[in-house]
């Protein structure tokens, strides 16, 4: 354990300040983007971003030289939607800003603000490769939840990266409750809010929605602009086939609409719909019980099968139903698609288009590709050193980089492992210990 | 949007619906159903009045060759052979004399291990769909209903069933009430087989558990209603009530069944108290944290029962050396932590301390999606054990997923472990079962091949499932 350490703390040490240049070398280097992994390639890192990843890649004389052989190298993984750093425990009522039952806004709702960066499980999560995260809040009280954000989870940095990143809307059965009982109503509500926000837009002054019993505030109004223009996207939770047609749809009405479908379990039922209206998917990569009605059809070959189609798909913790604060096993999912390929009847993935399914396929998504969730040239440095295929499950960082920063690579689960590695008290309580 | 594990599979909804419920197959009610007369020791009541009408399914006498096997005792053999016939294991070793005929499975590249053991669900009593109507986990209507036996809920064409064969390898299961209460209910183990019945279902001769709850569930659900238990010293002092009235009950049944006379009033859920008390009934405890698994030790101390299991024990780790010395077994999940605050310390480090303290340690799901990936959790839990200088062999950890669990059930001597004249409970695997990239190639329970990736027909569709959308698909 303690040469374990000292060897961490040696690969820490040798590594880069943001304004310098540095070479990791050696290593199998995923790209992320859905390309296949390379041999013993070079990851090129200037200014805390990516100048170049691959095999052959120059070495300039000034860089400074990481070895990472017999390890793994690839892209921070960009957990897909959950609301990490929202709260410090989900069920610890006091300290979660996921949703707001009781809030008269609903569309307007911003969490960036309620970023905690930190939050122990954001530093825990890290350790498991995770460098950004997307967080959504939870829809209550109404079908709009509000608008999410993309953030970093450096030590020490300002967490958010992109705020107002998109709005989260849900529909199928969860929407029907929260609009008062059915499907119908969902979509009333929908173009109802749309509406409003046209009215807004025409003329700001008369519009009222300060009023108490106003269906649509004055600020959900003015936050649904950018969602009507396309310049903010639409998440809309759905799962049903049908369900899925009927939201696809929507894009005759607001042609600007950049529709993501978030859930889609019985997507590969109308998959070359989703993929001929050029609409994403964030998935669940393993639901495969009929666990509502509106899922019958569920399987573990849905990704497979949409990506088959077309479709570009990302992989979430939605549907799944470990706790939100393991986004960590998203690479676990990630590897189950791979196995899947083996099994007669079943669709997996490739092992690169896997990986891409938790690097740059959700970053895609989001609009950002450009900027995070792979190794090509000019986005961040954000950067895994693995001590194996990440996809395994026995897998871990042994190195993490964000923006270029060498990460810390100790949290509060490696402190208490650490204090009860020996469960039996010493010569002072366990307090003493730390 | 996503399921909240505040307590666990926990739809609390209490929904009146009048269930009319088939009539079963009618089997046979074996002997000791009927109520024998007192006096005389265990003869005062009915003690199995729903006994298991579960029956294996036939299977052919089948050799795996070439195969690496985990033998689920700790034991590995590499390139060995096995050989199970008429439902039994005959023979684990590196070479095994196989009669003329038998069908012989050429194991190159694969695993066999033994069929995997989910201590906590409650699949059937939470099932799939997950809707109002199929509520049936948690009786939350009173702090303790030791009254409510788990299989009176499970229904048996949970689609959940077929999904932990298949992708998961499970072969036996304890189906348990949910943590509302303080005390649950009785729990039932059953064989991963399909059945018209859930009595059908219920593995022959496995011990009741009770299921007991600490923490916050049952504090939160109660003190919510504005009544005992609304915090943790609540929750002993109901537990305690309760246990001095399961004392007295019992001490009234001895009497009776010692000296005759007038029997005492039945009193179901005494009955079950009782039954622990004796010792024929195995308390399984959810219990998250360290000082409260020790407050519920001292409880058992005073009333005179074993707790056999901890369940969602994420404090475990620390007290491993507590839980070996009182002999007490921790299930646990690989790495679920960070959902509420008693589960704010979990690390997955947490079964790889248990086994380096010595203490009996093992994995469990409480999930439906969880329960088709416990060779995958084990794998996680080992590399965190492994890079914390914690060094455990393979077959070591399998233990982790079939004998430990099997112990804690009360029938390790049936199955769990490769052992000849056990159940042919076993799972071929397509690569090492530690790696995400391997799945089940085939599953036999007691001999019987209920499940082969390669065969479409070997792959169990429940009545839900038929004739709805993706039915029969490969999930």
């Amino acid at each position: 354990m303690k040469a374990l350490l000292l060897g961490l703390a040696g690969l820490i040490a040798t590594a880069p300040a943001v304004a310098e240049t540095i070479a990791i070398t050696g290593g199998t280097v995923a790209i992320g983007d859905g390309s296949a992994p390379i041999p013993d390639g070079i990851v090129l890192v200037r200014d805390g971003r990516i100048l170049a990843a691959g095999a052959g890649v120059a070495i300039p004389p000034e860089a400074r030289r990481i070895d990472a052989r017999g390890k793994w190298v690839s892209p921070g993984l960009v957990a897909g939607l959950t609301n990490i750093g929202l709260s410090d425990a989900e069920g610890i009522e006091e300290s979660n800003d996921v949703s707001a039952r009781g809030a008269p806004f609903h569309a307007a709702i911003d969490i960036a603000p309620a970023v905690n960066p930190d939050a122990a499980i954001l530093g825990n999560e890290r350790l498991g490769g995770i460098t950004r995260a997307v967080l959504t809040p939870d829809a209550a009280g109404s079908i709009f939840a509000g608008q999410g954000a993309v953030i970093g989870l450096g030590a020490g940095a300002p967490p958010v990266l992109k705020a107002r990143a998109f709005q989260y809307v849900e529909f199928g059965e969860e929407g029907a409750q929260l609009a008062g009982g059915s499907r119908p109503a969902a979509f009333a509500v929908l173009h109802d809010a749309l509406a409003e926000a046209e009215e807004y837009r025409r003329n700001p002054t008369a519009f009222g929605g300060r009023e108490r019993d106003s269906l649509v505030k004055r600020g959900d109004a003015e936050a649904l602009l950018p969602v009507l223009d396309g310049r903010q996207p639409l998440l809309v939770h759905v799962e049903r086939a049908s369900d899925i047609r009927a939201v696809l749809a929507l894009t005759t009405r607001y042609p600007r609409l950049r529709l993501v479908l978030v859930g889609a379990t019985e997507g590969w039922r109308v998959a070359p719909e989703i993929a001929a209206a050029h609409v994403p998917v964030i998935a669940a990569a393993l639901a495969d019980l009929p666990e509502r009605f509106e899922r019958l059809s569920a399987t573990e070959s849905n990704v497979g099968r949409l990506r088959q189609a077309g479709v570009t798909v990302a992989l979430s913790s939605v549907d799944a139903s470990a706790p939100a604060p393991m986004q960590r096993n998203l690479k676990q999912f990630a590897g189950n698609l791979v196995a899947i390929g083996k099994l007669p009847g079943a669709t997996g993935l490739s092992w690169g288009e896997a990986l891409a399914t938790i690097t740059a396929r959700p970053a895609e998504i989001l609009g950002l590709g450009g900027e995070i969730g792979s190794l090509r040239p000019g986005r961040r440095a954000d950067i895994v050193l693995w001590d194996g295929d990440p996809l395994e499950l026995a897998s871990a960082p042994v190195a993490l980089f964000i923006d270029g920063r060498p990460q810390p690579m100790r949290s509060r689960q490696t402190e208490l492992r650490d204090r009860y590695l020996t469960p039996q008290e010493g010569a002072l309580p366990k307090a003493y210990q730390w | 949007m996503r399921a909240t594990h505040l307590f666990a599979c926990a739809g609390a909804l209490a929904l009146a619906a009048c269930a009319t419920g088939p009539s079963g197959a009618g089997p046979a009610k074996s002997a000791a159903a009927a109520p024998a007369k007192g006096p005389g020791p265990g003869k005062g009541y009915a003690h199995d009045p729903y006994p298991s009408t579960y029956r294996p399914y036939p299977g052919v006498p089948t050799l795996v060759t070439n195969v690496t096997i985990f033998d689920g005792e700790g034991g590995r053999i590499d390139s060995g052979e096995a050989l199970f016939a008429d439902g039994k294991i005959v023979a684990v070793g590196p070479h095994v004399e196989a009669p003329a005929g038998v069908t012989r499975i050429d194991g190159t590249g694969k695993y066999l291990t033994p069929g995997i053991v989910d201590i906590h669900s409650h699949l059937g009593d939470y099932p799939s769909p997950g809707i109002a109507a199929l509520s049936d986990g948690n009786e939350a209507t009173a702090p303790t209903t030791p009254d409510v036996w788990a299989e009176h809920s499970v229904w048996p064409q949970d689609p959940g069933f077929g999904r932990a064969l298949m992708n998961g390898g499970v072969t036996t299961l304890q189906i348990l009430p949910g943590s509302a209460n303080l005390m649950g209910g009785r729990s039932v183990v059953v064989k991963n087989v399909y059945a018209r019945t859930a009595q059908a279902m219920k593995f022959p001769g496995a011990p009741y558990g009770l299921k007991m709850a600490c923490g916050e569930n049952p504090k939160r659900v109660y003190g919510s209603k504005g009544r005992e238990p609304s915090t943790r010293m609540g929750n002993i002092a109901v537990d305690r009530q309760t246990w001095a009235k399961a004392v007295e009950y019992k001490r009234k049944w001895d009497k009776y069944e010692r000296d005759g006379g007038e029997p005492p009033a039945r009193d179901i859920g005494m009955d079950t108290l009782a039954g622990v008390l004796a010792g024929e009934i195995l308390v399984q405890n959810h219990c998250y944290r360290a000082d409260e698994m020790a407050n519920v030790l001292d409880m058992a101390h005073e009333f005179g029962y074993h707790v056999s299991a901890f369940h969602h024990a994420v404090e475990a780790y620390k007290i491993a050396d507590y839980l070996k010395r009182e002999n007490v077994c921790a299930a646990v999940w690989a790495d679920w932590y960070g959902f509420k605050m008693e589960s704010y310390d979990g690390i997955p480090e947490n079964l790889a301390i248990l086994q380096q303290a010595g203490a009996c340690a093992m994995i469990h799901s409480d999930d439906q999606n969880g329960i088709q990936r416990l060779n995958q959790e084990v794998a996680k839990a080992l590399a965190a054990g492994r890079r914390a200088g914690i060094a455990i062999p393979d077959a070591v950890a399998w233990e982790w997923l079939s004998y430990n669990p099997a112990r804690a059930l009360g029938i390790a001597d049936r199955t769990g472990s490769l052992k000849p004249g056990k159940m042919a409970d076993l799972v071929l695997w397509n690569g090492h079962p530690f790696s995400v990239y391997t799945r089940p190639d085939k599953v036999w329970v007691d001999g019987a091949l209920l499940y082969d990736s390669a065969d479409p027909k070997r792959r169990p569709v429940s009545d839900f499932e038929l004739g709805q959308p993706g039915a029969g698909d490969v999930k």
